[in-house]
């Protein structure tokens, strides 16, 4: 049974961070050095923590499975990143984004982490633009601001729609930078395929290296995951071909307890499946709804193309149902909508999963030109794609899976449960809570990595004074030994079934019965169907190939593996929560009108999973959320 | 679709490579040029044989991974697309494609259709970027950033760091990646005062990768998959004159 100490530092919810700062300890400069942080992954939350540990002065490994850092996950966000400005004088402040954002995540996160969330997304605006981030400006040189779902401010910055990729080349930059000077050894082509835990305190890694296959251990007074979601469990899902579970199901096997592994957000906004080849869902941003109108025909089985429909006979579902967000309703919201009047048979589209995103409306009101400066290059990649010009007929969209809140336990220190593992950005469960509003997890990331890992680092390293340990330690030799033995039972069963036919049927149960509704029957299924086909991948897939140098089939084998172990905590997490929240719909709790229907009296609590060996089911621990400044609400964006 | 693809198969590093053909039939004109190497892959593994090792991650034309020449073209007869952003569709049923990888003496072959790219990774490292450790930043609206200099360094930021400019370059010079960087950070306001410490060490390490020098050819900007324009390199030969006249003291 473990403990779960949140430890939220105590005083009033505004002034927790400064104190804690205050009350943590320092490494003096001259001791820094002598401490190494292994950070796992370069993606906005790694490659900002990797630099700014070593600016501070620790020494700093840094290890990615991408050939460089600035291909991380990160590259690929569009839309932009929120922060408390209130450059746009409507109204923004601290405490509002705050308050959208635990609103937003359904009440399901912890006050404290959300509050210094919002206090420093401040200092990230400035920080990038003195790195350089080309964010959108106004003519006067002041920097311009959109809007994003959720919120009715206009507080997220933007670089055309490749935020993503410019605050990633930002901290890469950075990273770069002190890779220049000696100061960060750099591992590329590298995956940690173990954590080493020794007396209770994460020691160091085990990692394969993917152009060579040799394993080796990196040894550290601190381990630091960033690495990601595992919204791939899905299959298919917005995120790169290559995110994926494995460094933090690892570390949940030796002992880091996974918090809300059903907590997984469906965005949308996504082009829809066209057809089985299909290898990965294209996001259209959020951002398109600040102009597009959704909608479907009001009749079911309207087949006219969309522009001859009369708006007498449209349906603008969205704009009727939530007439004060409209629109910009939530993710999980707009996406639940989406798939009612598919459900109702009114879906558009060859498949009937789709909806329209409108820009007749915008384009006459501001035209063409305005339109292709805010939205060009997504218009042009929705081209690319569908053969289709949305600029003269509505796209079509339909939800995908895109985000994972859920993630492993951490601490206000975003300290896990393993003492000496942090872990930061998309990979730990933070801020969230049940949904993520939008422009909100580039400002995580950026926040972890940059502005709260590198203090509250100090005070563990300060405190625990990690005694040496050297990679010839049994914990070391043993976890070498098993990672080697892993890759070698892979490529020993040389069965019958490719590796992306499991992965696929994997997506295709999880996506039917633990999507974007949920029944306990279902559940129940999926938990089963889940498990046999684990049985069947480890007797009957086909892992072609070596074990020594690049063998891409290998990695994709370990990554599945890991993915059927941890959908079946997914769907366990699922289960148990039989209330709704967020993008957590369970059909068994729905209002009237069919909203999600959350059980404050009894789920007003993280589960946070805890690994009991290979054979037992994982254990549940609940951390109660207090809410001491803000009162939980039915959340309503009528 | 049937069509035969014609791809460069590499063991290894020191191993010498050769092409095989590979019938790919039955292929969606809606795939994308990476979904049909998959379907291709899926049919390979089936059979226990290699699938044909290539690059990729985003599948959406902005991480920079995915990386091969397709029928002598960098990235694919598509303008302006990243290999991941080709489809099918572009392509004439029946036809044979010839696949490759990069072809640099910088970019040396991994295997099959992989590359080597860190020494793209040694110019960023070089110098660029802006000195700006975390913390020490004012407010952001306190720099003013003229609109046309914001969209000027956007345009050069754009670059996603895939090689093309070199793979499409008949001398193999990088100086598109290296000046667009130089482009983008330049137009800032913030990019000012290491501004001729960056051209030169950025273009010094470029030539200690064995790059290949500008002539102007302009393929680069052709195979660009965000098509950065050759003005860049315009503006980095420029800022080196002007650094190489007068050498700040604090430049090597
Ligand atoms: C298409 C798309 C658009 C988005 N748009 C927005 C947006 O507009 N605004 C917003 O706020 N959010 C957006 N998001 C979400 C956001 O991009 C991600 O949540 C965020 O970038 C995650 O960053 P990260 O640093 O946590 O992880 P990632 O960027 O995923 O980086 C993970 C890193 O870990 C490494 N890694 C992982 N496992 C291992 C291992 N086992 N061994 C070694 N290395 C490993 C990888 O190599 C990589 O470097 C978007 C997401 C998608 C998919
Ligand atoms: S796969 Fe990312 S650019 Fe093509």
């Amino acid at each position: 049974m473990l403990t779960l100490q949140s430890r939220v530092p105590p005083g009033p919810l505004e002034d927790k961070w400064e104190r804690h700062k205050f009350d943590m300890r320092l490494v003096n400069p001259a001791n820094k050095r002598k401490y190494t942080v292994i950070v796992v992954g370069t993606g906005l939350a790694g490659a900002s923590a990797a630099a700014t540990l070593s600016e501070l002065g620790y020494r700093v490994v840094c290890i990615t499975y991408h050939d460089s850092p600035r291909r991380a996950h990160s590259i690929a966000a569009q839309g932009g990143i929120n922060a408390a400005k209130n450059y746009q004088n409507d109204g923004d402040s601290i405490f509002r984004l705050f308050y959208d954002t635990i609103k937003g995540g359904d009440f399901r996160a912890r006050e404290a982490n959300v509050y210094r969330l919002a206090q420093v997304s401040v200092n990230i605006i400035d920080q990038c633009v003195a790195q350089g981030v080309p964010f959108a400006r106004e003519y006067g040189g002041l920097l311009a601001n959109r809007s994003f779902g959720g919120a009715q401010v206009s507080r997220t910055f933007y670089a055309r729609g490749q935020t993503g990729q410019q605050l990633l080349l930002g901290a890469y930059q950075a990273l770069e930078r002190q890779i220049g000077r000696g100061a960060v050894e750099i591992h590329p082509h590298t995956e940690m395929l173990d954590l080493v835990v020794i007396d209770g305190r994460a020691r160091g890694i085990v990692t394969r290296h993917l152009l060579t296959g040799q394993v080796q251990s990196h040894v550290g007074d601190a381990v630091v995951l960033a690495t990601g979601g595992y919204g791939n469990v899905f299959f298919l899902s917005t995120n790169a071909r290559n995110s994926n579970a494995t460094a933090i199901w690892r570390a949940y096997k030796r002992g880091a307890a996974f918090a809300n592994p059903c907590f997984t957000q469906i965005h949308p906004t996504c082009i829809p499946v066209s057809g089985d080849y299909q290898s990965k869902l294209t996001l259209m941003s959020e951002s398109l709804r600040n102009d597009g109108r959704v909608w479907v025909p009001r009749q079911g089985g309207d087949a006219r193309p969309p522009n001859e429909i009369p708006d007498a006979e449209r349906d603008y579902y969205l704009e009727r149902k939530y007439p004060s967000f409209g629109n910009l309703a939530p993710r999980d919201i707009a996406s639940r909508a989406a798939k009612q009047v598919c459900d109702e048979g009114r879906g558009v589209g060859p498949t009937g999963l789709g909806v329209y995103l409108d820009f007749r409306d915008a384009i006459e009101r501001l035209g063409t030109r305005v339109i292709a400066e805010r939205y060009g290059n997504l218009f042009e990649m929705y081209q690319r794609i569908t053969d289709e010009d949305p600029y003269r007929v509505p796209m079509r969209i339909y939800p995908a899976v895109h985000y994972t809140m859920g993630g492993l336990w951490v601490d206000y220190n975003l300290m896990s449960t393993i003492p000496g593992l942090h872990v930061i950005g998309e990979a730990n469960f933070s801020d969230h809570g049940a949904n993520r509003l939008g422009a909100s997890a580039l400002m995580q990331g950026l926040a972890d990595g940059y502005f709260i890992l590198p203090y509250t680092m100090g005070d563990y390293l300060a405190s625990a004074r990690p005694p040496a340990v050297d990679a010839t330690a049994p914990e070391f030799r043993c976890a070498e030994a098993e990672v080697a033995d892993r890759t070698r039972r892979l490529l020993a069963i040389r069965g019958t079934r490719t590796i992306d036919s499991f992965h696929r049927e994997l997506g295709a149960i999880m996506w039917d019965k633990c999507g974007m509704a949920r029944t306990d029957g279902g559940l129940r299924e999926a938990l089963a169907a889940v498990t046999a086909l684990r049985a069947e991948f480890w007797r009957d897939v086909m892992v072609p190939g070596a074990g020594e140098g690049l063998n891409q089939a290998l990695e994709k084998a370990g990554r599945v593996a890991d993915f059927l172990e941890l959908a079946a905590l997914i769907c366990r997490d699922a289960l148990t929560r039989t209330e709704s929240c967020g993008c957590h719909f369970r059909e068994e709790s729905q209002t009237a009108d069919g909203e999600a229907l959350r059980d404050d009296e009894r789920f007003s609590y993280v589960s946070a999973w805890e690994y009991a060996g290979p054979d037992a089911p994982a254990h549940l621990n609940a951390e109660p959320l207090d809410f001491e400044t803000v009162h939980p609400s039915q959340r309503s964006y009528k | 679709m049937d069509l035969t693809l014609r791809v460069w198969r590499q063991p290894g590093p020191t191993v010498p490579g050769r092409f095989v053909d590979y019938p790919a039939q039955d292929i969606s004109a809606d795939a994308s040029f990476l979904e049909m190497l998959d379907v291709v892959n899926e049919r390979l593994s089936a059979r226990g044989e290699e699938p044909i090792a290539f690059s990729h991650d985003c599948r959406e034309g902005i991480c920079g991974s995915c990386a091969m020449m397709i029928d002598g073209v960098a990235h694919g007869p598509v303008r302006g697309a990243a290999t991941c952003q080709v489809h099918m569709r572009v392509f004439a049923d029946g036809s044979t494609i010839t696949v490759e990888p990069w072809r640099s003496a910088a970019f040396p072959v991994i295997k099959d259709l992989v590359t080597e790219r860190s020494a793209l990774d040694r110019i960023i490292q070089a110098g660029g970027f802006i000195t700006a450790p975390t913390g020490g930043a004012r407010d952001a609206n306190e720099i003013l950033v003229a609109k046309d200099a914001a969209e000027a360094a956007m345009d050069a930021a754009a670059c996603i760091g895939c090689g093309a400019c070199v793979a499409a370059c008949p001398n193999g010079s990088a100086s598109l990646f290296t000046a667009a960087k130089i482009a983008h950070l330049g137009a800032l306001p913030q990019g000012q005062p290491e501004r001729s410490r960056r051209v030169l060490r950025m273009v010094a390490q470029m030539d200690e990768e064995r790059f290949g020098h500008c002539t102007l050819f302009g393929e680069c900007q052709e195979a660009c998959p965000k098509l950065i324009s050759i003005d860049v390199i315009a503006r980095m030969n420029r800022d080196f004159l002007r650094a190489c006249t007068s050498p700040p003291a604090s430049a090597w």
